[in-house]
């Protein structure tokens, strides 16, 4: 473990200058942007060099039509440290036209089913991952339910009518 | 002795002596319907919220067990009435009219809550809109979830249905 004392902003910033950007601690949290080819070396780096145990959350955003977001998606890790009672936020920007991250899986295990709903939920793939199958919804299922441009109420029943 | 209740159906058992009653008479419908009514052994197929309001009712407090409905099969092969409380989602409606079909003639299907009468407020991409889509239903009780009072009243309202059904339920 490095310098403990130091902002995890700070080593991120110090150690990944061009990975990294937006790095800022508001509102209590610390937030932060990851490139998407860099979130597998970013966050090995957290785990085993800062002490980022805990994976809280990894979840994605679709950002489709607001006009201030260059890319669709972006995925959110929410980290913790147990050691450092520290949480930092990072976020991937994800093209829609190229919505594959590396997976996280083998840095927390936790990552596995996260990723799957992500996957399900939003159509975001995760290199490396051991079996990224749908997780919520049932394979014949077409589509991403939470993408934006899913009809909220387009139903797919495996059995029965529609309606 | 006490008072003697004549199955529904039947004639009055006026200036009847009980003391001395060995015997009575009714009809073979009649009788089936009353035994079958007051037997309802349940599968409950509980998959959200409204299964702590089926707890509620099936406990002490309100008691189904005065109405023939207090023993719960955890097999569909030896229940008569399937319970269904609690959302039905699309992923999970296979595996609904699999314990539907699983269970033997005659068979009643109660629609527990709203979500399985209409799939409630969960007009969206994952929620059946009514399990009477995928499988028969003979009883709804709805509510979000339907107090103790409202399940025992339709619990009710089926038993006069098998009542009146009799023979004809296996058919039905």
């Amino acid at each position: 473990m490095t310098n403990a004392a130091a902002s995890i902003l700070e080593q991120l910033a110090a150690k990944f200058p061009s990975e990294t950007s937006e790095l800022k601690a508001e509102r209590g949290q610390q937030w932060g942007y990851v490139a998407k080819g860099a979130v597998k070396k970013v966050l090995t780096y957290l785990k085993n060099d800062c002490d980022f145990n805990i994976l809280m959350d990894l979840t994605c955003v679709d950002y489709l039509h607001w006009e201030e977001k260059a890319e669709r998606f972006e995925v959110v890790y929410n980290i913790y440290s147990m050691s450092r009672n520290e949480r930092i936020i990072l976020r991937a920007k994800v093209a829609e036209d190229d919505a594959v991250v590396e997976s996280a899986a083998s840095i927390w295990p936790g990552a596995n089913w996260f990723e799957r709903e992500v996957w399900d939920m939003f159509g975001v793939r995760f290199t490396g991952h051991p079996n990224l199958k749908r997780l919520i919804m049932y394979e014949e299922f077409q589509g991403h339910a939470l993408r934006k441009d899913y009809p909220y109420s387009k139903r797919q029943p495996l059995i029965g009518p529609k309606n | 002795m006490g008072q003697v209740t004549a199955p529904q159906g039947t004639a009055p058992m006026t200036g009847v002596n009980v003391d001395k009653l060995d015997f009575m008479t009714t009809t073979l419908d009649a009788a089936i319907g009353w035994s079958r009514k007051f037997s309802i052994f349940q599968y409950p197929f509980i998959t959200a919220c409204c299964g702590m309001e089926y707890m509620a009712t099936a406990c002490s407090h309100y008691d189904v067990d005065r109405f023939g409905a207090g023993f719960p099969r955890f097999s569909p092969r030896q229940a008569d009435v399937l319970f269904v409380v609690g959302t039905i989602s699309h992923k999970m409606a296979p595996v609904l009219k699999e314990v539907y079909d699983q269970m033997c003639d005659p068979k009643w299907v109660v629609a527990f809550g709203v979500c399985t009468c209409t799939g409630g407020f969960y007009d969206n991409y994952a929620t059946v809109q009514g399990i009477d889509t995928i499988i028969p239903v003979d009883i709804y009780i709805p509510g979000c979830p339907p107090r103790p009072e409202n399940v025992l009243d339709g619990l009710m309202k089926l038993q006069d249905k098998i009542q009146k059904q009799g023979l004809r339920a296996e058919h039905d």
